[in-house]
């Protein structure tokens, strides 16, 4: 095991490399953002479990691997390969990024709305958009996470989408990660702006996927930008290769009156570390976060979110459920912040877990920091095997124990897959929750 | 069609039915009163195949098999449904889902075809028009959030939809008003024939003004204490339960 302070000093050797090489050419502005970010990683370094916000996610498998910029990397695909990846609706408007490099070729962007803006965020950053400097890393703090700081030092491609005001897109834009062919330990940091100005409303699908079972590691962070009275449903999908690791910031900033929701579904890696930041900065402002994580063998996933009133009269909405079998582990921490003055908050949060086999683990923690008086905050969690009693009542409905079993359990997927509103990719999780079932049914019908 | 022979049951190493003997027969449908505590939801319990409840002596036979011997979905296959006292709440799955679950659980054992969701959904509307309910219920998860007479009602249309031959029903009646009341009887009329039998545990005449038992038993301290026709409910609804000391042979 390398010591802490050579690695630091390796992700900074890293960064000078890319910032002579792979990341040049930006504008001044971009590049002193990468290096404060850089500066800002090499104070910290990685995080460790005695950080509170750590605790229960150990990341040495990132520490301990040399992983080389996925950018340079340029492996082939078919679009036969990436098809079977894109919605139906809104095909004509889905980025395709390849190793964390936008392709143009896999793309197709010809659905997307005049004055709607969707592409490459290295290329419009290099374009000179005003918007993009106005907005990039303005909301996700290098200082909140050490991987947020990578993610703005290694700042290269990713997705920018900019609705303008009065616009509403009817079918979702879709911004399709996909990981191939990694002959050895690569990590990408794909960085993506969503700005919804006012009065526009949109929903985007974000999707991280593996196509290869080897090492690789995914940092992703996705800044959200919600203006007045605008909306956004963001949808993120979350299916690494069985060998990923994947770490991520979802950062919304809501102005007056706008409503967010952000679907978020992990089924894929090893290791995946997902801080969801919402901001509530605007009177009147709605929040929702949903989020249905379903693992088995050793698979980690944690998810850390925080959701800050930060003015008067905003409602949030959390529920979150996991399915944890085998000698997975699930890790849910409910951090709600109301700030002073922000009165008449309305806050509810419940976190399910379900546990399927001995092996399995989950932790929830809510944190309720409240410093205004007029607030309703609750919250609730669940923690267990699933109810005998249901499953005794579903028998006696003619119902196979196994199949009952399955059925309880889908139930606690169904309650977050019912809050998306595209029927198709509805559907596909919908499969790809019974496949899971299935497969745990046979494998407990084996082992008995 | 059921044959219960000194049955015993205990549930964490306590005694709690102590020597049951009743014989149902096709056809017929058996009213069992009792006071609290006496043993009636163990053994409708027992009967379902709760696997908390041990059985640790005598016999059930139903229909000329070993009904202990069977999982609790095979005696469902069998014919067997019990109506919950408390019905238990399900996370996510639909009212909907659940019926269709089960009827297709019913049909997979009767070799029959899977009933798609179109299908259902008509079979489904025609129960409830018979029941007179709405299906205002049906996109909810089961019983999540239901009032205890819509719990109750809830069960009674399982009951309708599945058509077992001998239908348990443990207090369906509690908490009820009148048309629910009415509702529950008529579902259980329905199912009167000379091939399926009911057996309808209750506190209170009241019901049995509507599902008029062949015969009426009472519980009592793990035993049935007393037997008798329809005119024994009456009896105990004046008298209460203080009068029945010696358990009766059957
Ligand atoms: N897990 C348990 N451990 C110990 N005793 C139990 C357990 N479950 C039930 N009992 C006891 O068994 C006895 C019979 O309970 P049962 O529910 O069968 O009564 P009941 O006749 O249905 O009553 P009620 O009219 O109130 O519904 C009661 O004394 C009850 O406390
Ligand atoms: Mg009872």
């Amino acid at each position: 095991m390398t010591k802490e302070p050579e690695i630091r000093d390796e992700y900074v050797a890293d960064y000078e490399a890319f910032s002579r090489n792979g990341g040049s050419g930006v504008p001044q502005w971009f590049e002193d953002l990468r290096r404060a970010a850089i500066s800002q990683f090499s104070a910290t370094g990685f995080p460790t479990t005695r950080d509170e916000r750590w605790r229960f996610t150990n990341v040495a498998r990132l520490k301990d691997t040399k992983f080389a910029l996925a950018n340079g990397e340029r492996p082939t695909l078919s679009l036969g390969e990436v098809k079977q990846h894109v919605l139906g609706a809104g095909a004509d408007q889905c980025l395709v990024f390849l190793n964390g490099r936008y392709s143009k070729e896999l793309s197709s962007i010809g659905g997307i709305p005049q004055g709607v803006l969707a592409g490459s965020l290295r290329d419009v950053a290099n374009s000179g958009s005003k918007r993009v400097e106005r907005h990039l890393a303005k909301y996700a703090k290098t200082s909140d996470s050490p991987f947020t700081a990578l993610s703005t030092a290694f700042m290269s491609d990713g997705a920018f989408v900019y609705v303008p005001q009065n616009t509403i897109i009817g079918e979702p834009i879709q911004l399709l990660f996909l990981t191939a062919s990694a002959g050895r330990p690569v990590v990408a940091h794909p960085r993506n702006l969503i700005v919804v100005d006012r009065n526009a409303a949109a929903s985007v699908v974000e999707s991280h996927i593996g196509l290869v079972d080897g090492t690789y590691w995914t940092n992703a962070v996705t800044e959200a930008v919600v203006q007045e009275n605008a909306r956004l449903h963001l949808y993120r999908v979350q299916r690494e290769g069985g060998e990923a690791s994947h770490t991520a910031t979802t950062q919304s900033h809501q102005r007056r009156d706008s409503s967010f929701a952000l679907t978020t579904i992990e089924l894929g890696s090893a290791l995946s570390r997902h801080d969801i930041n919402a901001v509530l900065a605007g009177q009147g402002a709605e929040c929702s976060l949903y989020g249905l994580t379903q693992i088995q063998g050793r698979q980690h996933v944690d998810h850390h979110t925080t959701i800050e009133h930060a003015r008067p009269h905003c409602n949030s909405w959390e529920f979150f459920n996991g399915i944890y079998d085998d000698d997975s582990r699930g890790v849910f921490t409910g951090r709600i912040v109301v700030h002073p003055g922000a009165q008449q908050t309305d806050s509810k949060q419940t976190n399910n877990n379900l546990l399927l086999s001995k092996g399995a683990r989950a932790d929830s923690q809510p944190q309720l920091e409240i410093y205004a008086d007029d607030v309703k905050c609750t919250h609730g969690a669940t923690l267990g095997p699933i109810d005998e009693k249901a499953l005794f009542y579903l028998q006696t409905r003619g119902i196979e124990a196994e199949a009952a079993r399955n059925l309880l359990t889908y139930g606690f997927g169904v309650e977050i897959l019912n809050r998306i509103e595209i029927a198709e990719l509805r559907d596909q999780l919908d499969q790809l929750v019974h496949v899971r079932l299935d497969e745990g049914a046979e494998r407990r019908r084996a082992g008995k | 069609m059921l044959e219960i022979k000194n049955l015993h049951a205990a549930v964490d190493g306590v005694a709690i039915l102590k020597g049951i003997d009743l014989t149902i027969n096709a056809g017929e449908v058996h009213a069992i009163m009792g006071p609290n505590g006496s043993g009636k939801s163990t053994l409708a319990q027992v009967l379902a195949g709760h696997p908390a409840y041990e059985v640790t002596e005598g016999s059930v036979t139903y229909e000329g098999r070993d009904l202990l011997g069977l999982e609790p979905e095979e005696r469902a296959c069998a014919g067997v449904f019990l109506a919950f006292q408390y019905p238990v709440e399900i996370h996510g799955i639909t009212n909907a889902y659940f019926l269709r679950a089960a009827i297709n659980a019913k049909r997979k054992c009767q070799d029959l075809e899977e009933l798609d969701p179109i299908d259902f959904m008509e079979m489904l509307e025609e129960k409830l028009d018979v029941i007179g309910w709405t299906d205002s219920l049906m996109e909810r998860p089961v019983n999540h959030g239901f009032s205890g007479g819509e719990k109750k009602r809830n069960e009674i249309l399982q009951m309708a939809v599945l058509e077992p031959k001998l239908a348990v029903l443990d207090e369906t009646d509690s908490g009820l008003d009148i048309d629910a009341l009415k509702a529950v009887a008529d579902a259980v009329n329905k199912l009167r024939s000379p091939d399926n039998a009911s057996l309808v545990v209750t506190h209170y005449q009241r019901l049995l003004n509507f599902i008029v038992p062949d015969f009426v038993h009472v519980l009592a301290r793990g035993r049935i204490a007393k037997s008798g026709g329809k005119e024994l409910a009456l009896e105990l609804e004046s008298k209460g339960y203080d009068w029945i000391k010696e358990p009766a042979g059957v």
